[in-house]
């Protein structure tokens, strides 16, 4: 089998503006370079700014209030562990050109009437 | 035994302090100046030897732990070619500076000897130790190993994401903070960091300092004088327009 020359690494998008969600469940994307960034036991770059205590001096969005509750929904005073590894669900985002097209529809254009519509 | 070292001593005395009878003053003096420049050669060239990523990655310590660490990060290898080897941000470029750096690491030396970090486990246990010596060293120099290569005057803002421009000049260019303060774990993995601030906020012990040094409450002309003065004195210079400083000024 041939090599392949791998593509270029594309570049993220770093505007910091946030990007609306696609359904209202969709973890918000990252809008700045997180590379570099170490993510391990040890260390979590990401709390460094968006972990409550540190919001209103870094000015980033805190992460959501579930990541600070058990399964049970029992609140704790740190991120909990199962919501530790951010990139697990949050990633930066790139302007290149989907792999696959797609046909989602935004729900809200799929004729959902909004509560108090009726 | 006292007897005797007094008596070598005395001897070794004699020889110095007797003129040389069968020497010509020329071979003396040449042969000193020769000898001199030999030893100076020697030495230095001695020591530029220990100064080489090859010779820091001789020991299997270096070799497979930190250095593994840097082989994946952007001090290594980037878009233009540029590497940092180890002692380009852990020796001093400055000959005090790098004496004085080369005889601590004497305890490196000891180190290695009683196997102190021999084991990829002890090295976990004492990495947030040896972290913290490097943080210290240069938190206090202000972080010039960093500067060697990125000053703060040659650092285009405009040409940074909005976030770290704002930062930088409210942080870096206002002597606030240095490099290191927020750039930990740029070249190596970190210890683990609980309980350690990040980088961009101001310790309390410091924060009390600060405050004391510019209220934040009011701003009297002679404070924001008291503060230029102070940067201009910084070792980097003076190298923003007063429209740069503002932000950290209200």
């Amino acid at each position: 089998m041939a090599d392949t020359a791998a593509p270029p690494v594309p570049h993220w998008v770093v505007d910091d503006i946030r990007k609306m969600r696609a359904y209202p469940e969709q973890p918000p994307i990252i809008p700045h370079s997180i590379e570099g960034y170490q993510l391990s036991v040890n260390s979590n770059r990401c709390m460094s700014c968006h972990k409550r205590e540190f919001t209103q001096g870094s000015g980033a969005p805190m992460i959501s209030v579930t990541h600070y509750m058990t399964r049970e929904g029992q609140m704790l005073a740190d991120v909990s562990p199962r919501r530790y590894f951010c990139t697990a669900c949050h990633v930066p985002q790139a302007d290149t050109r989907p792999l696959i097209d797609n046909t989602f529809v935004d729900m809200s254009e799929l004729g959902v009437g909004h509560a108090g519509d009726q | 035994m006292w007897e005797r070292i007094k008596a070598a001593v005395l001897w070794c005395w004699r020889i110095l302090s007797t003129p040389a009878a069968t020497l010509s003053l020329g071979f003396l003096t040449l042969g000193g100046f020769l000898g001199g420049v030999i030893f100076w050669g020697a030495f230095n060239t001695a020591l530029e030897l220990t100064n080489t990523e090859q010779f820091c990655i001789s020991c299997h310590e270096m070799e497979s732990n930190v250095y593994q660490e840097l082989t994946r990060t952007v001090h290594f290898s980037n878009r233009s070619g540029v590497r940092a080897s180890c002692p380009d941000c852990h020796v001093p470029h400055e000959w005090t500076d790098k004496i004085a750096r080369k005889m601590q690491a004497s305890k490196e030396v000891w180190g290695k000897i009683f196997g102190t970090i021999n084991t990829r486990q002890k090295f976990m246990e004492k990495r947030l130790e040896l972290a913290q010596h490097e943080w210290a060293r240069l938190k206090a120099n202000d972080s010039l190993e960093c500067r060697n290569c990125h000053s703060s005057v040659a650092m285009d803002l405009s040409r940074q994401a909005p976030r770290a421009a704002e930062i930088h000049t409210r942080y870096l260019l206002s002597g606030q903070a240095t490099c290191i303060d927020c750039h930990k774990g740029i070249a190596h993995e970190l210890p683990n960091m609980e309980g350690i601030d990040p980088g961009w906020k101001v310790p309390p012990e410091l924060q009390a300092a600060l405050e004391e040094e510019f209220p934040v409450t009011s701003h009297t002309e002679a404070e924001v004088f008291e503060r230029l003065e102070r940067v201009s004195h910084s070792p980097h210079g003076f190298m923003w327009a007063m429209g740069d400083i503002a932000p950290t000024l209200d």
